[in-house]
């Protein structure tokens, strides 16, 4: 078994799905020559030519369109966008379109379609790069939302991704690229998927449960480490994808545990982690023993100044507190 | 010294030598009975379901936005002659017509209409979002622009199959602002995908009169700017906006290049039903109403030799199906399953 990046891990999952199926096809901006403004699309352009590794000018509107009308028509495009904050103003052909064709067409025309790329806040890098708009989509019928936090997911959920006959918004963190995780070597079985809409347990606790995607599974990981060592137990669910959003599983651990902390890069008001918050206390009122806490960044446009970027973000220490909180140990 | 900037001479400008020229364009353009018949009978099956929709709308039994093509049948009509079976057209929320044209049938879309289990769409998508996989009619979009980089995607399908398609998008002269229209137009031409955009230019974005939209009001200029082919021409006479489409979707099967086609043309009836159309006066409407092109097309039928009881009994036949239609229609079973097609299992 193979330790690589989450980078490697998709640049591993558009090879394999594209030797694959010759219907998969890879557009967006600076992914053939350039090899991808992150580098993800490296050698595809090699491998593919320029047939099916298609460089785009700066017009996500109009590419994002253009895959949705191939798919249409029984291709399987991948679009990248730089970064999903770019993805905003191709928003219509995400949610007026893909994400409606399939019902306004009476269930004629499906879209078969990835939309992927970095997202989430990086490293200062101002309030228009530094956004998480998990939520934005999240929210719309039609769409499956996947946030990867490790290598092994980002493969197995994109090669899911790519197959799956819906639009998927396939959001990678920008900061976990050279994240790496042991990932076996491919099989061209069943087993080198991991389905959409099913969440992984990232580490086992009686204590507590932590529910986090992305990014913030790291830290949530680490905040278990520092409470580990006051002998606090916590459990850190992944849900991988938001939607559809895997509740039974979620619902067991806080069962088991009785609390409940969610933590999200994105900002408070109407993030997907207050949606987790109202499914918990639907499902798990007669088992919490306390409130469920939410960590958020703050509500505000992101900061450049590093400190202050730091400020504004879920930190070790501010899970750590909301643990502390949940337990009613302040 | 190098030029300075921001001055530009004409000499600095790319010249006009994608313009399609045509000398006489006013001229009848020959044909036959047997071209023009058909034609003809789509038209006025199209104003005839137009009529019915908008007097069931009135009737309170059609609900929602309904926009009506009646005046501009010319153009769906002529272009869509234009092409082949296994060709694509994506249109407006205005495109009763176009999806007629391509072959969906009367009584699946006034069903549709209808809200019914038995429409185009099963009653999830009414009057703006008609989507016919059988006839490869890609849809009636809602919200203009951003069909026609879903346009383009299917003409780079067809490029990429190599599968010998061509795609028609249809889009009105208010469409012409919108970024998706821009970035489309820009991917087409980049791409050279074979699609031909076609602006029915119907005076009116709305209420918004082409004057107070458009600071250049000649649409196909844009292609310009592209090295795109581009066309402009009066859509009243059917055959006409036939010949003219078919050498741009020739050109576009042939070398994939597409093509901005500008069709000038007047919608008779308020943007939507709801619409009494205040922003122009009865005169200019009435001027436009001279020269139906319905009428028009009528007249032309019989000077090129259809006999009169022929063309008696073909009015009489579509008045039979758009009725039918309208029965059909009337009598089928309201919409369900409106879960069933969310996500695709």
């Amino acid at each position: 078994m193979a330790v690589i990046s989450y980078r490697e891990a998709l640049n591993q999952a558009m090879r394999e799905e594209m030797d694959r199926d010759p219907n998969v096809f890879v557009m967006g901006e600076e992914v053939g020559h350039y090899n991808g403004a992150y580098k993800v699309t490296q050698g595809l352009l090699q491998r593919f030519s320029e047939r099916r590794i298609v460089d785009a000018p700066i017009a996500e509107m109009g590419f994002a369109g253009i895959g949705v009308g191939a798919a249409m028509v029984g291709l399987r495009p991948i679009i990248e966008f730089m970064t999903f904050n770019f993805s905003l103003v191709a928003i219509d052909q995400i949610v007026n379109n893909a994400a409606k064709i399939f019902q306004m067409s009476g269930g004629q025309y499906n879209i078969p379609i990835v939309f992927r790329g970095p997202s989430g806040p990086a490293v200062q890098v101002g309030s228009q790069h530094s956004q998480a708009l998990e939520s934005y989509y999240a929210h719309v019928p039609g769409l499956k939302v996947v946030m990867p936090s490790t290598a092994l997911d980002a493969k197995g959920l994109l090669k899911s991704a790519i197959r799956d006959e819906n639009p998927v918004v396939f959001m990678e963190g920008e900061t976990l690229y050279n994240t790496t995780w042991e990932v076996p070597e491919p099989t061209g079985g069943a087993d080198d998927l991991i389905p959409i809409g099913v969440a992984d347990i990232k580490r086992e606790g009686k204590d507590i449960t932590l529910i986090a995607w992305s990014k913030m599974v790291w830290t949530c990981l680490d905040a278990a480490k520092v409470l580990a060592e006051e002998g606090i137990e916590c459990e850190v669910v992944d849900p991988r994808t938001l939607r559809p959003l895997d509740v039974p599983t979620l619902v067991e651990s806080v069962k088991k545990t009785g609390r409940c902390v969610i933590v999200e890069i994105g900002w408070p008001v109407a993030g997907f982690g207050a949606e987790v918050a109202y499914q918990m206390q639907r499902h798990c009122m007669d088992s919490l023993d306390a409130p469920i806490e939410r960590v958020t960044s703050d509500d505000v446009p992101m900061p450049y100044a590093k400190n202050l970027e730091d400020e504004v973000q879920p930190q070790v220490k501010d899970v750590v507190a909301a643990v502390r909180r949940a337990l009613y140990l302040e | 010294m190098g030029r300075v900037r921001g001055v530009v001479t004409a000499s600095m400008t790319t010249p006009d030598t994608k313009r399609v020229e045509h000398e006489d364009s006013h001229e009848l353009v020959e044909t036959t009975p047997a071209e023009l018949g058909p034609l003809y009978r789509q038209m006025l099956a199209i104003r005839r379901l137009e009529e019915a929709s908008a007097k069931a709308y009135s009737q309170g039994k059609i609900g929602g936005f309904l926009h009506l093509i009646i005046g501009q049948e010319a153009v769906c009509v002529g272009a869509v002659a234009a092409i082949e079976q296994k060709d694509y057209v994506v249109a407006t929320y205005r495109e009763h017509g176009h999806a007629y044209a391509k072959g969906v049938s009367a009584r699946a879309i006034m069903a549709e209409l209808y809200g019914k289990k038995t429409g185009v769409v099963k009653g999830l998508g009414g009057s703006m979002h008609i989507f016919d996989k059988a006839t490869n009619f890609l849809g009636g979009y809602g919200i203009v622009g951003g069909h026609v980089p879903i346009a383009a995607g299917a003409a780079f399908a067809s490029k990429y199959r190599g599968d010998g398609a061509v795609t028609l998008c249809f889009f009105g002269e208010g469409a012409s602002t919108i970024g998706g229209f821009a970035e489309g137009l820009a991917l087409a031409a980049l791409w050279k995908l074979p699609v031909v955009l076609i602006c029915e230019n119907n005076q009116y974005s709305m209420g918004t009169p082409v004057y107070r939209s458009l600071a250049v009001e000649d649409v196909s200029l844009r292609a310009l700017a592209h090295g795109m082919p581009r066309d402009r021409f009066d859509g009243d006479d059917v055959v006409k906006v036939k010949r003219r489409i078919a050498e741009a979707v020739e050109r576009a099967r042939t070398t994939g290049e597409p093509t901005l086609v500008e069709v000038i043309t007047y919608r008779f009836r308020g943007h939507s039903m709801s619409d009494p159309g205040l922003y122009r006066t009865k005169d200019e409407v009435e001027e436009w109403k001279r020269r139906d092109p319905l009428n028009r097309c009528r007249q032309r039928l019989l000077d090129v030799g259809m006999p009169e009881a022929e063309l008696t009994a073909m009015e009489e036949d579509v008045k039979a199906e758009i009725e039918d239609a309208v029965k059909f229609a009337e009598e089928s079973p309201p919409a369900d399953e409106y879960m069933k097609y969310v996500v695709k299992e």
